[in-house]
């Protein structure tokens, strides 16, 4: 296939995958947001949410103060913002007209259908209504692009392209998710709440830990995986190794490298080599070894690695980055 | 009062025969049927996206540079014994017009026979030198060509086709012409019932059989690829469309390159060679090395190749030198040239201004007439004599005098009208038709067209880019 429409089909996944990532955060900040707590804390959640992803100076410059409306329009509807809603969706519609012609006419009408729907619900101002109804059907669209790939395209190098674009991106977006939210904490690793037993602490870290939880659609499947309390040991545990969990690390590095050796060519045996190492560190890794090096040094390097893979893809693949 | 000639009603009151299965279906329908039926029809288009790119402004509902092109729900009837002689017409004509071409780029026995004068031909900007000798595979230049053809009333009620003008380097519409129909049989399918319309859906192969078979002798299982300026072109759909109908590449320029006197494109394998080039961009910028130089929609050293054989355009360089107003008015005597047969199809009677009597007889009667630059396309650059105020006329004037060759005349034909259905419900426009025709080892076409609507009322510009719209156009079986 074109390298060209390869790297259409793998940026379309990829801004699709954004879109719902950035619609988890908002909403899992948004439901937090509802829960009785502090006006710093309530400011901290959006403080790490722009640092997520990388904006928090481009907020600052432009709006100012840190505060949850002004926050919610940057992410959902601020066409100068790369990472908002709006940016994905256009992104990922404007790849996939450049290649309508190789994706099937159902995953074609999704992308154009969705971003159709979107500028429509902002103009009835959706988003600003009731916003948990507005980052829910982000989320079903997204669920709804893959499933339609799933469910109808041929099985070829098309198909390939779509899922390393979705599972690399989803990758990056979990490691970026975990070390903010651990970050947060304002202790080595973990909430004050497991060392002491102070009843408030630990309601506060109940919240925490099940916020990590549900923005990764994760709430439940930690209950069925442990059958215990929450514990932040676990919810990393879950969020990095478990390969059963669809939006752990492990299982996005599982997809990336079953859809790569797929595509391989002449000059991408160093890539692969890549791929597999990184998808070998999380099959056979412990989690009590990576929180004694550190959780964040960890996700940091874990991130330099998507990065490297993802230059390496273009390179031997799609239109390189120009460096 | 001018004649005019409607294809559906023979008069006021009667049918023509073959509407009246479509009229008595009208006639059943509750009144705001044609209405939800159109909304329907837009949000279709629209979800499915097809859509004409326009350069400029976003629209005001932000749906950005996208437009749809106006659908009309009407669709436009042709009997089958007209559809059968224009189809001989068609094959006959686009026979002659690649023999013409052919001709032009080797021995020129047209032009030693006085027929078309030499001058007419080195001197249009669409003749290209490049072709001199050059061979291209079966002969064949024009692999697809669009005919435009219109019907005009007579002085006594009846309607004759006339050829308004022939596309032969990179004619669109064809994508509209199969999903007018796609979307009648979704919002109509009772109709389909009724008549016996004969099917379209099949253009895709019919192209990429002519495609294969035009490609490099040497080559058993070309590869063939569709050449798009990009996504910001205005048939971008249309390209993106006949390639996954065909299942062949969609590339842009910068996906090709060339090696060794072949053309590869780039892909996620590493290069492919490609043979046939199905091209949606101009001549003048298929190379940079050849044509324009700032082109960054071609690939460079594509000519060269072409040249030595070594792959295939479709349509071939410097077919517009047979689709130019000026050439036009010799086609009939090209037909009787080539083939020794009578044109089955008119030509509209026409006036070479370069010519001194035909010049003052315009410019005595330009009132009446229509004007066309020679080298103008898409409706602009034409004078309409009759619809024209006075000082239209006159600025007209200036310009036809100072460059009485760049401009041909013809008389205002009446062309004919459809019902179709407007804001103010269901009023007769003017339409005209392209059928597609498609010349590889053989001559084919599919039994159908574009049929375009001037949406205007009294309007005779059908062109998509100042307002007009599409009909489905059904070719009955007998």
């Amino acid at each position: 296939m074109l390298s060209r429409t390869a790297d259409h089909l793998f940026w379309m996944a990829r801004y699709m995958e954004r879109a719902e990532n950035t619609a988890r955060m908002l909403d899992v900040n948004y439901q937090t947001s509802l829960l009785p707590q502090s006006a710093d804390a309530a400011e901290n959640g959006w403080k790490g949410l722009l640092s997520i992803s990388e904006l928090s100076h481009d907020y600052a410059k432009r709006y100012g103060e840190v505060d949850a409306r002004k926050v919610m329009d940057y992410m959902v509807s601020d066409e100068r913002n790369p990472s908002s809603i709006y940016s994905c969706l256009m992104a990922a519609r404007e790849n996939a007209r450049a290649v309508r012609g190789t994706l099937t006419t159902e995953v074609w009408e999704t992308q154009n259908q969705t971003w159709l729907e979107f500028q429509r619900m902002l103009r009835h101002k959706t988003f600003q209504k009731d916003p948990g109804e507005g980052f829910e059907w982000v989320k079903f669209r997204s669920h709804l692009s893959r499933g339609v790939t799933v469910g109808t395209m041929l099985q070829d190098e098309a198909f390939h392209f779509l899922r390393i674009g979705s599972f690399l991106e989803r990758a990056d977006n979990t490691a970026r998710m975990l070390d903010v939210k651990f970050h947060a904490v304002e202790s080595e690793f973990f909430g004050t709440g497991t060392a002491n037993g102070n009843g408030k602490d630990q309601e506060y870290d109940f919240y925490h830990w099940s916020a990590i939880l549900r923005s990764v659609s994760g709430f439940e499947v930690y209950r069925k995986a442990y059958r215990n309390v929450i514990r932040p040991e676990k919810v990393a545990e879950l969020l990095i190794l478990r390969a059963d969990m669809p939006r752990s690390l492990a299982a996005c590095m599982d997809e990336v490298v079953n859809n790569l050796r797929q595509v391989a060519n002449e000059q991408s045996s160093d890539t692969l080599r890549r791929a597999g190492r990184l998808q070998a560190d999380l099959r056979f890794g412990r989690i009590d070894e990576i929180l004694a090096t550190g959780l964040h040094a960890f996700l940091t390097q874990f991130l330099e690695r998507v990065g490297t893979l993802g230059v390496g893809i273009s390179r031997d693949f799609l239109v390189p980055v120009a460096a | 009062m001018r004649a005019s000639f409607d294809e559906m009603q023979a008069t006021s009151t009667t049918v023509r025969e073959h509407y009246r299965v479509y009229d008595r279906w009208l006639a059943q329908q509750p009144g705001d049927v044609m209405r939800s039926r159109r909304e329907e029809a837009e949000m279709i288009f629209r979800r499915v996206g097809i859509t004409f790119a326009v350069y400029g402004a976003k629209d005001e509902d932000g749906s950005g540079t996208e437009r749809l092109i106006p659908f009309d729900l009407i669709p436009r009837v042709i009997p089958a014994f007209e559809w059968t002689e224009m189809e001989a017409g068609l094959r006959q004509r686009v026979t002659a017009l690649n023999r013409f071409i052919h001709d032009v780029y080797h021995g020129q026995e047209i032009i030693k026979a006085g027929i078309v004068p030499g001058d007419q031909i080195f001197k249009n900007a669409q003749f290209r030198p490049e072709m001199m000798g050059v061979d291209v595979p079966g002969g064949v230049y024009s692999h697809i060509s669009g005919i435009d053809i219109v019907r005009a009333a007579n002085p006594d009620g009846s309607g004759s086709y006339y050829v308004l003008e022939d596309n032969l380097r990179v004619p669109s519409g064809v994508s509209y012409m199969l999903e007018n129909r796609k979307m009648m049989m979704r919002l109509f399918p009772e109709l389909f019932s009724q008549h016996r319309i004969a099917p379209v859906a099949h253009y895709p192969d019919l192209l990429l059989e002519t495609l294969r078979a035009v490609a490099p002798a040497a080559v058993n299982d070309p590869t063939v690829v569709v050449l798009t300026p990009g996504m910001y072109n205005s048939a971008y759909f249309e390209h993106a469309f006949l390639a996954q109908q065909m299942g062949v590449e969609l590339v842009e320029g910068q996906d090709l390159f060339v090696k060794d006197n072949f053309v590869y494109m780039r892909t996620t394998q590493g290069p492919k060679r490609v043979d046939v080039i199905y091209r949606r961009v101009d001549d003048d910028f298929l190379d940079p090395l050849a044509f324009r130089p700032d082109s960054t929609l071609g690939c460079a050293g594509l000519l060269s190749v072409y040249r030595a054989g070594n792959v295939t355009l479709s349509n071939a360089i410097g077919t517009g030198v047979a689709d130019d107003k000026s050439i036009y008015p010799y086609v009939p005597k090209m037909i009787e040239f080539y083939l020794g047969e009578k044109p089955i199809l008119n030509n509209v009677p026409t006036w070479q201004c370069r010519n001194d009597e035909d010049l003052k007889y315009v410019l005595a009667h330009l009132g009446e007439l229509v004007v066309k630059e020679v080298h103008g396309a898409g409706g602009y650059g034409m004078l309409v004599g009759p619809a024209a105020t006075k000082e239209e006329i006159a600025d007209f004037r200036k310009a036809l005098e100072a460059n009485p060759a760049g401009y041909i005349a013809q008389p205002t034909l009446s062309l004919s009208t459809c019902p179709t259905f407007v804001d103010s419900g269901i009023a007769p426009r003017h339409i005209d038709l392209r059928p597609f025709v498609l010349s590889g080892k053989t001559v084919q076409m599919v039994p159908g067209g574009l049929t375009r609507v001037a949406l205007k009322e009294g309007s005779l510009v059908v062109n998509s880019s100042q307002g007009g719209g599409t009909k489905d156009t059904w070719m009955l079986e007998a």
